[in-house]
């Protein structure tokens, strides 16, 4: 009976599934919202959202790493308590033992499952060699290159012959050709059925490897993490990148991950009250790509992919980055382009003394948080304030992480602006000195 | 060279607070403790069975050096379990770790050499007329100068645990058992070796001190090197000294070349480093068991078997999701609070009434006083020991060459047990007719100093190619470049020595402020030759109130200074 109900169900089920984060003063941070997903057995699923979207701890609560602080995850129809025994895991950072060789950190799965000798040798030869490892067995992960060492961790997943494969980013450490040939790779086993799984399942901040892999897509956003769109991947393997359906899919999805934003594209009115997060995203940065933006060939307007793609930034790393410049109303955001605005180009214009006025003027325009922070300073008799008390305010409405992140920020912004000083040690922002005698 | 922060040090952050307090009278009270059993059994005759014939003939040497050594080595066998046990039980759980930490700090500080007398007693009287008791308190006492600074370290590593393997032996499902030899102790590995070889130095000192010990008028002396010189001063024999010293000194080559260099070299392979590390060429020892067949076979087959222990799936553990929304318990967190504080309660009424009882308010003054000659010896030692060793050590760490000739003699040096080499200081003094209150003093960092050399040697070895091109490109030279290149640039590194080097000294003025030839007895004003002379009278309160006094200096001198320091000085220096 219990078969038959088990293979009825699908692999994966996840209702209404909901994870916060408490804290004690207000409100709770909310990192997952509603999250639906159902996976079925012979599919390739992504999840594919900006960092801070929650896809990574939806990926650990199916594995049954973590319990969502609401919902119901079903593994084969059976609610999941634990490290479910039919799930194996590959990690962004390889998470392979540094101390055991590349056979002992394969076989350690099957020694947890208390896999006797001769069948964990054979198993863990059959596994080595099934994901080109071979002759690489006595070595330490160390001793290898970082393809190398992911085709490991795959290998230590693989051995297991897990129902489900789970992917955090596993080719996000890898350099652009070594992850193209892992990529390559592994789709090949999987239509050749030579994986031992019978789906998959992967973490993605990179749009085009999701359209290249997937055949399911869930595409998140942000604050809280939410599946704003699913999308079905029609096209067969091998796929080419070059297919113009395929560059179109691409643009469709980089459209859908910028969309939301646009309302608070208005470069006047900052919807953004004084505890909005900042990316910790350098000054140096911000002009060069306005710079970029300005001169030929984009004359002020650029799509993102393609802009991406000059660039050689992935997705997540140049969304927050136009989403900062939209932010301080140096360029509009919007439907996957961005354009610049006066501001920018009075900006790209200016000489060094000027630009940082000019962006201390944006700062203070802008930024809530750099105008708090000025104000204190110049309401105080000694022009000085503890950085403690703006950080104790952040926590508030955000994670300790971000907090420091958005503090960092702020304290760079504002000392290339010459808003402020700050003192690491004494943890204290301060007036310039000169500046008082202005005053 | 592997360098790793004194485990005090790398907590320097954390301020003190009530739980400092309340560990420090739960060490005092379990002291106290002790005191009362052994108490009881002070004045009892000793039985004839203990007093054991110690033989000046350098033929019986081999033999007691072995019996020396392996009190050592069993005291450090109960400082692995000690270490496993207590630190994981302090890492994994929350409510523990809350008091066993402080505890383990004060302990680290206090002077246990003062508390030796007690722990005799105890054992003594654990198993009456058996010289089992008199060899258990010379392990015990080797122990407590061995276990802290191991627990603290493998602490260390299991509350820095990397995430991503954490979670990878969950979602293996790894077995408690499984986790703990396939992930805390390896990741622990590296620290724990060099905090162990640490320790052993440190061990070497007490096991000398500690074999022979009279408290009152009980007295014992156990087979071993300790015995034999505390004999060869009784009798005035200093070709017997030298002997001794000889003995010590190829106990010490031996236990350094045929089992720590090895084993720091092995442990290498335990350091968490995604890029392979430029090889330093393998101890001679290693290489012979890497590549010789026979010693192959037999680690081979020992690997396997104790592979096979590791592999025993016990404990859930693993099966567990993390529930981060889970808050713990309110009521349980209240009745252990409450546990904590009745026993703290009951031992500050316990030290009331021990203290209360016999001792004055003008004894803790003397006391403090006392503290102060010794403060002020240890702060000229330790300026004196700067001044020499700093130029030393970034003149030596600064070239290749004379480093890899130089560190392996400054760790060695800094294993022998200083107090083999008093005696000829004493002999010297008495000749001359010298103060004792000046030239007993060196005796004290004697053994020590040698952790600021090595440190020293080891923080200019690491300095940067690039920063010191850049040093010689920009003509950097003389009082600037000390003052803005070499000294910021060691400082974490001297820090870390340097607390070594003076609550060692500290530790050491115990047995360095008092001194005896023969008959003759020298002894120096100070707070450790106010203990060393209790112990002699067999004056218990007196004891108690100079040990909690000295732990007071060195907790003290740890959190004013020390710690501050090395927290500066590694925000500052380093970059990123």
């Amino acid at each position: 009976m219990d078969q038959v109900t088990n293979i009825a169900a699908p692999l994966v089920s996840v209702r209404n599934c909901r994870q916060a984060y408490h804290k004690d003063a207000s409100t709770d941070l909310i990192v997952l919202d509603d999250v639906n997903l159902t996976l079925q057995a012979g599919e390739i699923v992504g999840l594919l959202g900006r960092s801070g979207s929650g896809k990574s701890t939806l990926l650990r609560i199916v594995s049954g790493l973590l319990k969502p602080t609401s919902g119901e995850v079903m593994w084969r129809g059976v609610p999941l308590t634990g490290p479910a025994p039919g799930v194996a895991m590959v990690f962004q950072s390889f998470a392979l033992f540094p101390w055991l060789t590349v056979q002992e950190n394969v076989e350690i799965g099957l020694e947890a499952q208390g896999v006797k000798k001769a069948e964990r040798e054979e198993r863990t030869e059959s596994a080595i060699d099934l994901i080109g490892l071979g002759g690489y067995d006595t070595a330490y992960p160390k001793e290898l290159s970082g393809g190398m060492r992911q085709r490991v961790g795959l290998a230590r997943a693989l051995v297991v012959h897990p129902d489900l494969l789970l992917m955090d980013e596993p080719f996000s450490a890898l350099d652009v050709l070594t992850a193209e040939t892992l990529r390559t790779d592994l789709i090949d086993l999987w239509m050749e059925k030579k994986l031992p799984v019978k789906s998959i399942m992967m973490v993605t901040h990179n749009i085009e490897e999701a359209v290249l892999m997937c055949d399911r897509i869930l595409v998140f956003s942000s604050n809280p993490g939410r599946v704003a769109q699913e999308l079905k991947v029609p096209f067969a393997h091998p796929r080419n990148r070059f297919d113009p359906a395929f560059r179109q899919m691409v643009d469709d999805i980089y459209g859908i991950m910028t969309r939301r934003k646009a309302p608070t594209a208005q470069p006047m009115t900052p919807a953004t009250g004084f505890a909005t997060k900042l990316h910790p995203i350098s000054t140096n940065i911000m002009a060069g790509l306005l710079e970029t933006l300005e001169g030929p060939p984009y004359d002020g307007h650029a799509d993102l992919p393609a802009l991406a793609a000059a660039l050689q930034y992935e997705a997540d790393e140049l969304l927050p980055l136009g989403e900062t410049l939209s932010m301080l109303g140096f360029a509009l955001l919007e439907e996957g382009d961005l354009h610049i605005t006066d501001a920018g180009r009075k900006f790209v214009d200016a000489e060094t003394e000027e630009r940082k006025e000019i962006f201390a003027k944006i700062l203070l325009a802008h930024v809530p948080l750099a105008a708090e922070i000025r104000k204190v300073l110049d309401e105080r008799w000694n022009h000085r304030a503890s950085s403690v008390r703006f950080r104790d305010e952040l926590e508030d409405h955000m994670s300790p992480e971000y907090a420091e992140e958005t503090l960092r920020t702020v304290i760079s912004w504002g000392r290339y602006a010459e808003l402020y000083e700050y003192d690491e040690e004494a943890q204290q922002f301060s007036l310039e000195e000169d500046e008082e005698d202005e005053d | 060279m592997p360098s790793f922060a004194a485990p005090a040090l790398a907590s320097g952050r954390r301020m003190p607070n009530r739980w400092d307090g309340i560990a420090m009278l739960l060490v005092m009270g379990l002291l106290i403790g002790l005191v009362d059993v052994g108490r009881s059994t002070l004045f009892t005759p000793l039985l004839s069975s203990q007093a054991t014939t110690i033989h000046l003939n350098p033929a019986y040497l081999p033999a007691y050096a072995l019996r020396t050594t392996a009190r050592m080595f069993a005291a450090l066998f109960a400082s692995l379990f000690f270490t496993f046990t207590f630190a994981t039980l302090a890492a994994k759980s929350r409510r523990a770790g809350l008091i066993l930490i402080p505890i383990l700090d004060i302990l680290q500080s206090v002077p246990i050499l003062g508390f030796l007398s007690f722990t005799v007693v105890f054992f003594l009287n654990l198993f009456p007329g058996r010289v089992f008791g008199a060899e258990l308190a010379c392990i015990f006492a080797i122990f407590t100068s061995q276990a802290w600074n191991m627990a603290f370290s493998f602490y260390q590593s299991l509350t820095t645990l990397p995430a991503d393997l954490v979670e990878a032996s969950k979602s293996f499902r790894l077995s408690a058992w499984q986790k703990f030899w396939r992930l805390d102790v390896p990741f622990a590995m590296p620290g724990l070796v060099w905090n162990t070889m640490l320790s052993m130095s440190g061990g070497w000192f007490f096991v000398v001190a500690s074999e022979a010990i009279t408290v009152g008028n009980t007295s014992f002396a156990l087979p071993g090197i300790g015995s034999y010189v505390a004999m060869a001063l009784a009798q005035k024999n200093l070709l017997a000294i030298f002997y001794a010293i000889l003995a010590m000194l190829i106990v010490i080559i031996l236990y350094d070349q045929l089992l720590f260099r090895p084993l720091v070299a092995w442990s290498g392979k335990f350091r968490f480093e995604t890029t392979a590390s430029t090889a330093t060429p393998d101890p001679w020892m290693l290489k012979l068991i890497r590549q010789t067949r026979v010693f192959q076979a037999i680690f081979d087959t020992a690997g396997e078997l104790v592979g096979n222990i590791f592999r025993l799936r016990l404990g859930a553990g693993a099966s567990v999701q993390v529930d981060e929304n889970r808050k713990p318990s309110r009521v349980i967190d209240a009745i252990w609070y409450a546990i904590i504080a009745a026993v703290a309660c009951y031992a500050l009424w316990r030290i009331i009434g021990f203290i209360s009882g016999s001792l004055h308010w003008s004894d803790l003054g003397q006391a403090l006083l006392m503290g102060c000659y010794t403060m002020i010896r240890v702060t000229v030692l330790m300026t004196i020991a700067a001044l020499i060793w700093v130029p030393i050590g970034v003149w030596i760490g600064l070239r290749p060459k004379a480093t890899r000739v130089v560190q392996p003699i400054a760790q060695f040096l800094a294993a022998f047990p200083a107090n083999l080499l008093f005696p000829p200081v004493v002999v010297a003094i008495v000749y001359f007719h010298v103060s004792p209150n000046i030239w007993l003093t060196p005796l004290m960092l004697i053994g020590t100093q040698w952790y600021i050399l090595f440190n020293v040697i080891a923080g200019a070895a690491a300095f940067p190619g690039d920063m010191r091109e850049a040093v010689a490109n920009f003509r950097i030279r003389g009082f600037l470049r000390w003052r803005r290149v070499m000294i910021p640039g060691i400082l974490p590194y001297f820090v870390t020595g340097a607390i070594t080097a003076s609550g060692g000294a500290w530790n050491a003025s115990i047995v360095a402020e008092v001194a005896s030839w023969g008959k003759t007895n020298l002894h120096a004003q100070g707070l450790g030759a106010y203990i060393a002379q209790a112990t002699t009278a067999g004056d218990t309160p007196k004891i108690v109130l100079g040990v909690a006094v000295m732990s007071a200096f060195v907790i003290a001198t740890n959190r004013v200074l020390w710690r501050p320091l090395y927290a500066y000085a590694s925000r500052r220096t380093t970059l990123g």
